[in-house]
Formats: structure tokens, sequence, C-alpha cells
């Protein structure tokens, strides 16, 4: 796909000098015009004198006033060309300015102590926020659990596979099936940690409580211990994701011819063997695919813990979100909080790269 | 009286009995999965018509175990009795409801505008930015999937306070958009990679564009994968609490982050918390309802190649 353009244009565009010396002019004017606004600005900060700004808006409007100048010039400069560019571009303006640039700034507070809420302002501190992070057993902890979490998608996996197998059986009312298989994805985690977490697994009164006493657990507590508070919010988060995976399984599923497993039939598989040697080899690169961009949704996941337990009991549903959440709310430490989600990104990163790398020799065809 | 002649072979019995047993046991399945589902919704509803003794008790079914009372939705101001009178609670969440409409569809839209321009252009042109070619970019613009929001989260913080964006529901579009944008892309990349390149070639050869090609002929064409990215991050946003909780506080809170304060002071009165979720969760259950074509559609844009 890379090779060349798909869609070949052939124009030949004139460009006059003068247009092309308004196209350099208005970039170079725009980004002078930031340049000397946020020069300005810094001055201020710094205590140089007073140019009477409030706040470092200005500096954003020439930045926006620069963006804007900057994709009008690529059709002043390029023509035709420039045309296709400005396709690609103000996205690539919004995501670089948006995350490339906090990212920089988040590297810079991450190596130093910076109390919101005390007027010391920031201070750089060098490598005591990774000291301290190295003796701080809550943020191992809390990206053990995630280990846990991930792991658990197994049978995430294995739920969502069964019921998208049974949706795409032959059955009536599919309809009715697939949009309440679909609804939990669609509800707000917030509100489904009230929904379950605080109002259906409550302790004395909640239906499943009740469902548990009457099933012979004398004293139901869901968040009571470490292994079953985790268990729960588990439970909870898969209740929301499984309808994704379900979907996507459902689609690959769907794109599988007949014929095979009715050729697998008549050569007298039956329908264990079916599923095992025609139905899931087929599906592995949807599977991988939808077990990625689960993972990937569960590396976020927070909502639910920050709601219903805050990391509770003793740290065992912490993730490591929503650790860094209540590091912050709790200490306002802007500093640290800032090199233990850095950490937890860079984790991330090796770990994503090393699975994808895995993935793609997976689903490689074997020869 | 005379004896059947024809009948059922006993392997025929036997296949038929092993149908049925399959027959229910798919359906048991589904149902109890379906239960499993919508217990949490019914559930819900029915409790924001409770009073204290029926939530106690654990009644389940309105009429028959307890009598339905407007309690819970009168705490809101959204009764029959209270829906006239003035009242601050309903004030309050309209607002919050307002901002939650507001910010969601804003980010979506943006996202499924400015994503589909890029996935357009580089599912038909070869760019060359600096050392990226198109598999570069189209990685870039899917890596941003993987960054968990909360790299982003205290960087924003600080940022946004310098720009006056804190507690702006300005603030919270901009990162909607940005956390929504690698999903579009992902999407639309898939839509327009299955249109045929064709159809712009005859346009541009009648005179048009390529932007009026692809206003007027690639986008109507479009048109089903959009609504099905548009409607994928509006559920997206529409639940998103960790930002919001995060960066406002009382002038651009979202729906999500009310919900979230109701807990914890002075106990929890259950039925006012339930009709508030319930009033939260209920535009998205219409669109799940109504709109469940395009979401599966959209979610499988990726999944098949």
């Amino acid at each position: 796909m890379s090779n060349g353009d798909l869609l070949h244009v052939v124009t030949n565009d004139n460009i006059s000098p003068r247009r092309k010396a308004l196209g350099r002019g208005i970039i170079w004017g725009s980004a002078a015009l930031m340049a000397v606004i946020a020069a300005l600005q810094t001055l201020q900060v710094t205590g140089h004198g007073d140019f009477g700004f409030v706040n470092w808006r200005p500096t954003l409007y020439a930045y926006c006033l620069w963006a804007t100048c900057l994709c009008w010039a690529q059709v002043l400069l390029h023509g035709e060309h420039g045309k296709r560019t400005l396709f690609v571009l103000p996205a690539a303006l919004f995501v670089v300015s948006l995350t490339v640039f906090p990212l920089l700034f988040g590297l810079l507070i991450a190596f130093s102590s910076w109390n919101l809420s005390s007027p010391d302002g920031r201070q750089f501190n060098g490598l005591d926020n990774v000291r301290q992070m190295w003796a701080d057993p809550f943020y191992w902890n809390a990206m053990w659990n995630m280990v846990i979490y991930c792991a658990a998608i197994v049978v995430e996996y294995a739920i969502a596979f069964g019921l998208a197998l049974l949706l795409n059986a032959e059955i009536r009312a599919r309809k009715f099936f697939r949009v309440a298989f679909l609804l939990p994805l669609m509800l707000s985690p917030v509100a489904v940690s009230w929904m379950i977490g605080k109002s259906m697994l409550e302790a004395r009164y909640g239906p499943l409580a009740r469902l548990g006493r009457f099933l012979g657990w004398d004293t139901p507590s869901f968040f009571g211990t470490p292994d079953i508070a985790k268990f729960t919010i588990m439970a909870m988060d898969a209740w929301t994701y499984i309808p994704f995976m379900m979907i996507m399984i459902l689609a690959g599923l769907q794109a599988i011819p007949k014929e095979l497993s009715e050729a697998a039939k008549v050569d007298g598989a039956n329908g264990w063997r079916n599923f095992w040697e025609i139905t899931f080899p087929l599906m592995l690169p949807v599977s991988i695919t939808a077990i990625l961009i689960r993972i990937i949704f569960k590396l976020k996941l927070a909502d639910i813990v920050i709601t219903v337990t805050s990391g509770g009991p003793g740290g065992a549903t912490d993730t490591v979100t929503s650790f860094i959440f209540r590091e912050y709310r709790d200490r306002s430490n802007v500093g640290y909080g800032t090199l233990l989600a850095m950490v937890y990104l860079v984790v991330i990163i090796i770990g994503m790269t090393i699975l994808m790398k895995l993935a793609e020799r997976w689903t490689r065809p074997q020869t | 009286m005379t004896t059947q002649i024809f009948r059922d072979t006993s392997t025929d019995l036997n296949h038929r009995a092993k149908w049925w047993t399959s027959r229910i046991a798919i359906y048991g399945v589904l149902v109890v999965w379906a239960i499993i589902c919508l217990f949490p919704i019914y559930w819900t509803i029915t409790t924001s018509f409770k009073m204290a003794p029926n939530v106690m008790k654990g009644n389940l079914i309105p009429w028959v175990d307890f009598t339905p009372k407007w309690i819970g939705w009168k705490s809101l101001g959204l009764s029959p009795d209270t829906i006239g009178a003035e009242s601050t609670v309903r004030a309050e969440f309209m607002k919050r409801f307002w901002n939650s409409a507001v910010v969601s569809l804003t980010s979506s839209a943006l996202a499924v505008a400015i994503g589909s321009l890029a996935a357009y252009g580089l599912s038909r042109f070869s760019y060359k930015f600096l050392w990226m070619k198109n598999a570069d970019i189209s990685f870039f613009f899917l890596s941003q999937l993987i960054l968990p929001p909360v790299v982003l989260a205290l960087p924003f913080l600080v940022l946004y306070k310098e720009l006056a964006l804190l507690d702006t529901r300005i603030g919270l579009i901009l990162l909607y958009t940005l956390s929504v944008l690698p999903i579009v892309i992902w999407i639309m990349r898939d839509q327009f990679g299955s249109i045929p390149t064709e159809l712009e070639e005859a346009a541009l050869v009648d005179g048009l564009s390529i932007w009026g090609a692809f206003l007027t002929i690639i986008m109507p064409i479009a048109l089903p994968g959009m609504v099905a990215a548009f409607i994928l991050s509006l559920v997206l946003t529409w639940n998103e609490y960790f930002f919001a909780a995060l960066l406002t506080s009382t002038y651009a809170n979202t729906l999500p982050v009310m919900v979230a304060s109701q807990t914890g002071s002075q106990g929890i009165s259950w039925w006012s918390m339930a009709a508030l979720s319930f009033a939260a969760i209920l535009p998205l259950i219409v669109i799940g309802v109504v709109l469940e074509r395009y979401i599966i559609k959209g979610m499988a844009a990726g999944a098949v190649k």
C-alpha cells in the first residue's frame, strides 16, 4: 500500500514566486508572532517585566494561528500536493501538540517535586522520585495487580468466544440477544460501579448477597478479603467489556465461509473437532487483535476501582491508574505521580511491543 | 386398533433427542447470559421507584412485591409532581447532562472530522513527513491508543492551569477528541480502503478537485462507517470519568462525575442514586438499542481484514 499513490493525480500547478513568498511569509510570520508572545510571557513569568498577561492563553492563540497558517501555506506553496497534505496535517498537528508536548513537559515534572497546593512551585529534585518509587510497595503492588487483571482476559476471551459461537448458531431472536449482550458495553463504568458494585453487591440486602446466602455462603462480602475483592473487580470489568470482544469475534466468525465447516462435516468431523481444527485456527488473527485491544483497554482500568473500592482492601484492587489518581488526590504531588505514570508508560510500551512481535509470529502463515 | 406401521427408528428418535438437548442447552445459556446482562439495568430501574424498606427487604418485582413510588425521581426533581416546580437538584442535573452532551457530541464530531480526513489521506496518497512514510504515520496515530490516560493527566492538569483551561468544556473536548481519534482513524482507514479508487479517478477526470471528489463522492459512500465511528466515540466520551474527575470541578462537570460524587456523603440514598444512574445511562441504552447495527459495524471494522 505504501508503494506510490493509489490515486494518481497529474496536475500542472503554476505557482508564482509571489504566491510562494506569501506562503513562506505567513508561516514564518505567524511563527515569529508566536515566538515573540511566548518570549514576552516567559519574561513576565521570570519577573523581567509586566506585560499584563493573566495566563498563557495568548501563546495558545498564537500557536493556533500558526497551525492554521501552516495548513494554509501548504496549499499556497505546493498547490495540488499541498491539498493532499491537508488531509493528514490537521490530525497530525492535533495529536502532536496534544501528546508530544505534554509528554515532554511530563518528563520535566517527573523529575521534580511539585506540590500544587504548596506555594514553593516546582523544584527539581533529580532522582529522588525514582528512589521513592523503588521503595514504594504500593506502586509495585498495583503493577502486579495489573498483571493479574490482564491474565483474567483469558477467561473473558473464552466466555466471549463461547457467546459469539452461540450468537452465530442458528437461533431465533438473534437480534434481541445481540442487543442484550451488547448493552453492558454502553453503560458508563461509574454507573456500573454504582449499580453493581455498590447496590447489587451490598453485603446485607443486595440481591447478589441474597443469592449467595441462598446458595449457602453464610456471610457474603464481596470486598472483604483481598482475593474476593480482586475477583469482584475483575468480574465487573469483564461484565462491561466481554461484549466488546464478543462482537469482534462474532464479526470474524461471520466472515468464515460456511463451506469449510460443511466440508469438515462431510469428512466426518464432529462439532468439537470441527471447532478446534477449523474454526479456532481460522479465528486466530481476529482473536489476537481482540485480545491485544482488550489488553490496551484493560491497562486503562480505573473508573470502577476508584469509585467502588478506592483500591482497598489494603491496595488489593489497586490499578496503576487508580493508585496515581489517589496519589494526586490525597497529596497533590504532581511530580511523583507523573514519574509513576511515565514508568508505567515505558513498561506498557515494552510489553506491548513484545506482545505484538509475538502475535505477528503466531499469525504468520506457517509454511 | 391397528398398530402403527411407519415409525421413527430408534436412531431417528435418538437424533431428535440429541437435537432437543442441544437446543435447550443453547437457549439456556443465551437466556442466562441475557439475564446477567439485563438484570443490573432492571435492578436500577426498579430501585429508583423503591422506598427504604423495599430496598432492605430486597423486593424485586414492582406491584407484586412493592408499590412503586416516585421518591427517587422526586429527589432529582424529575417526578410528575415536581417536574413543574423549581428544583435546584434538577437544574444541577440538567447542567451536568448538558455538559456531558456538549462535550461528547463535539469531541466525537471533531474526532470523526479530522480522523476521517487523515484516514482518507493515508489510504489514498503516499506521504513523507521527515523520515515517516505512510505506515509510520498510521502507526503513530494508532499507537496513541496505547497511551494510558494517566500519563497525560497530570501534565495536562498543570498545563491547563496555566492556560486557564481547567474546568472548561473546551479543555475536556480537546482531550476527549485526542483519546478517541485513534479508534476513528482505525475504523475509517478500513472503510476508505474498501472503496475503489476508480470512483475518484472518474470524478477527477470530470473536473472535480480532490477535495471536491472527497466531499461529494467518497464521503456519502463512507457515511455508514463515519456514523459507526461517531457512535463508538460518543459511547466512549459520554462514559469517560477519569479526565473529567481530574480536570473539572464545578463548572464543566460531566454526568459520570456527578454520579460518582453522590456516594459517600451521609450514607447512600439508594433510590435517588438509582434514578441518577439510570438517567445517566438512559441515552446510551436508547442509542444501543436503536443503533446497534452501527456499533457492531464499527467494532467489527478493524477486526476482520
